[in-house]
């Protein structure tokens, strides 16, 4: 009985709802909500290719963010100083940001620990003094503002969406391209692959003593999580209308960071279940109080000494606790 | 280029080093006993500043009080270093270096809006003390006389630092401590008191350095941040942990910034960066540190 509902529950096509209740905002929201579900929607695919490394790989990677600017960046200046087609920039921001990825990270997997985390924060500190002052590509501290929507005409010829604004269609192709990009990180930690970048949290020794090689399979998801990483950040400086070097700034890091441990680190959709929750809490506070850096503040103090397995840990832990005890009912004298 | 304009340069880059070793020693130390990177410590710097100035606004401008406020801003910061470590920060001396991380981080962020909170979002300015108000000639530039007074308290601190470490009792057990904390709890020794003691000590340190950048610099939201990255630069460079190494960091770190002004101007900056990278790459245990184990 209890097993068939488990079954049931789990027979759900829970991510194909969600995907499709995102795609109707723009009919049944409001300009504002399609604007934070677009927002949440970047912020997620930020948050889950970041724990492609956090949870997945235990790799403490304190300057993701720099892949985020890189993508950024590469698609707003293709788009907006050499007028490229967003079909062209965006593959071509996800390409550079994995070469970025490519040659940072492989100085970075020689180190442990927060010798990694160091160096991974150095080299976004390096991309952000980049931003801040190569003025002739950049924008330097004025940054690129005006970055062109891309051209959607081919998406008012389908039949419902032609009356759309071009927001909400920029909203529905980016939704589009963030689920793949989800599912295909999805199947890379289901895979083989991601089992052993699992093996190489648990106890890297033993795995190199198995014959795996770490370093190489280390790089392999920095590489892969810098990409996802570039082509959330693509799709940022387009939704913002702007790129600009404070979105490199370290800090920027340590709140992806926030994300990924509010929602479960443990969880594949924990990270995105840590965006949706950060960024409702941020509307919610912000329309009281200007103190929002001392809230979040407080929230990961919280998070931190209380629920450190974040929202979806909470969820488990209860859930285990509630079956647990329903479990052993029949067990117990009757009360009645 | 003349020779004065380079002794000048030379000068400048010095006095940005001298702030920073001061500022970086206290991140060196706390790193060296116990692994953590304090991303606070910019915070507890920057509550320093806002003290000084507090204490400056209460007594009257001018005179000894700014010395009061130096050493109020200073106790104070190392209060609030002693409170941190004892209702938080030791809980989480056994987890990951994430949580740790994290945690300093949380720091910041709530540290940051209480100075906002407290002080406002405006600039606020101590004025120098009137004993070290005036300036000197030397080799035909002007050098103003509290950059010299910074420039000798460094060194002095760095010196008093490394007799410290290397010839009392103190500096024994916090080697040892470094080297092997078990081994040392192991031994009977209070770890706990020397973490605490080790923490407040470069609390003590931030809020010191501060109060002494506050006649030179105004006090803004957003100190924290800035220096922290700055400090957190040299230590990579010097060797986390080191002290020497940290103090030779600052100086190379000034003096990339002065001269790289001049080399290529408007990439000092990256200069740098891109230098800390090359010796994480390197050696990443810094010039003068030693490889953690």
């Amino acid at each position: 009985m209890s097993w068939n509902r488990t079954a049931l529950v789990q027979r759900i096509p829970w991510t194909l709802i969600v995907f499709l209740a995102a795609c109707t905002v723009p009919w049944i929201g409001s300009r504002y909500n399609t604007f934070l579900g677009e927002q949440i929607a970047i912020d997620a695919l930020f948050a889950v290719s970041l724990n492609l490394l956090l949870g997945t790989t235990g790799l403490v990677s304190f300057g993701h963010v720099a892949y985020f600017g890189v993508g950024a960046y590469v698609c707003g200046i293709l788009m907006k100083t050499y007028e490229l087609p967003f079909a062209v920039a965006f593959p071509a921001a996800g390409l550079g940001t994995a070469l970025f990825a490519l040659v940072s990270g492989y100085f970075c997997v020689r180190l442990i620990k927060l010798y990694f985390a160091m160096l991974t924060l150095a080299f976004s500190q390096i991309v952000w003094a980049i931003a801040y002052k190569w003025n002739d590509v950049t924008g330097g501290d004025q940054g690129l503002p005006e970055i062109p929507f891309p051209d959607l005409d081919w998406m008012s010829s389908i039949p419902g969406l032609g009356d759309l604004r071009i927001n909400d269609q920029f909203y529905l192709l980016a939704l589009a391209l963030i689920a793949v990009s989800l599912a295909v990180l999805h199947r890379i930690v289901r895979s083989p692959f991601g089992r052993i970048l699992t093996t190489i949290r648990d106890n890297p020794e033993r795995a190199a003593f198995i014959g795996i090689n770490v370093r190489a399979y280390q790089l392999a998801a920095f590489v892969v999580a810098g990409t996802f990483a570039g082509f959330a950040g693509a799709l940022y400086g387009i939704f913002s209308r702007g790129v600009f070097a404070d979105y490199v700034f370290w800090s920027k890091s340590a709140e992806v960071m926030i994300m990924t441990i509010l929602g479960g680190m443990d969880f594949f959709w924990g990270p995105a279940v840590g965006a949706l929750a950060l960024v409702w809490l941020n509307q919610q506070i912000t329309a009281y109080t200007e103190y929002w850096p001392f809230f979040l503040g407080t929230i990961l103090l919280v998070l931190l000494f209380v629920f450190p397995g974040g929202i979806l840990g909470g969820i488990a832990a209860g859930y285990g606790f509630l079956r647990r005890r329903l479990q052993s009912r029949p067990l117990q004298p009757r009360d009645a | 280029m003349p020779a004065s304009f380079l002794f000048s340069q030379f000068m400048g880059g010095l006095t940005t080093a001298m702030f920073l070793f001061l500022i970086a020693s206290g991140l060196s130390l706390v790193f060296g006993v116990m692994r953590v990177i304090n991303f606070a410590h910019g915070s507890f710097y920057m509550i320093g500043a806002y003290l000084a100035w507090q204490m400056v606004h209460w007594l009257h401008p001018g005179g000894a009080s700014f010395w009061a406020a130096a050493i109020f801003a200073a106790v104070g910061v190392a209060l609030l270093g002693a409170a941190v470590e004892r209702l938080f920060f030791r809980s989480l001396y056994g987890r990951e270096e994430l949580y740790q991380l994290l945690f300093t981080y949380a720091l910041v962020l709530i540290l940051g809006d209480a100075a906002k909170f407290l002080w406002g979002t405006g600039q606020l300015s101590v004025s120098t003390p009137p004993v070290l108000a005036g300036s000197v000639q030397i080799f035909g530039t002007t050098q103003p006389l509290y950059n010299l007074f910074v420039m000798a308290i460094g060194p002095a601190i760095a010196f008093g630092g490394w007799l410290v470490l290397n010839r009392t009792g103190i500096g024994r057990m916090v080697r040892a401590a470094q080297m092997d904390r078990e081994m040392l709890d192991a031994l009977g020794a209070n770890v706990g008191t020397i973490y605490t003691g080790m923490f407040v000590f470069s609390a003590f340190l931030a809020g010191l350095s501060g109060a002494l950048v506050t006649p030179i610099q105004s006090i803004v939201p957003g100190m924290d941040v800035l220096i922290i990255v700055q400090a957190f630069i040299v230590v990579v460079i010097g060797g986390m942990g080191s002290f020497w190494g940290t103090f030779w960091g600052s100086v190379i770190y000034g003096e990339v910034l002065s001269f790289g002004i001049l080399i290529f101007p408007g990439f000092s900056l990256f200069s740098v960066f891109a230098l800390m990278a090359v010796i994480l790459i390197v050696r990443p245990w810094g010039l003068f540190g030693k490889p953690l184990r």
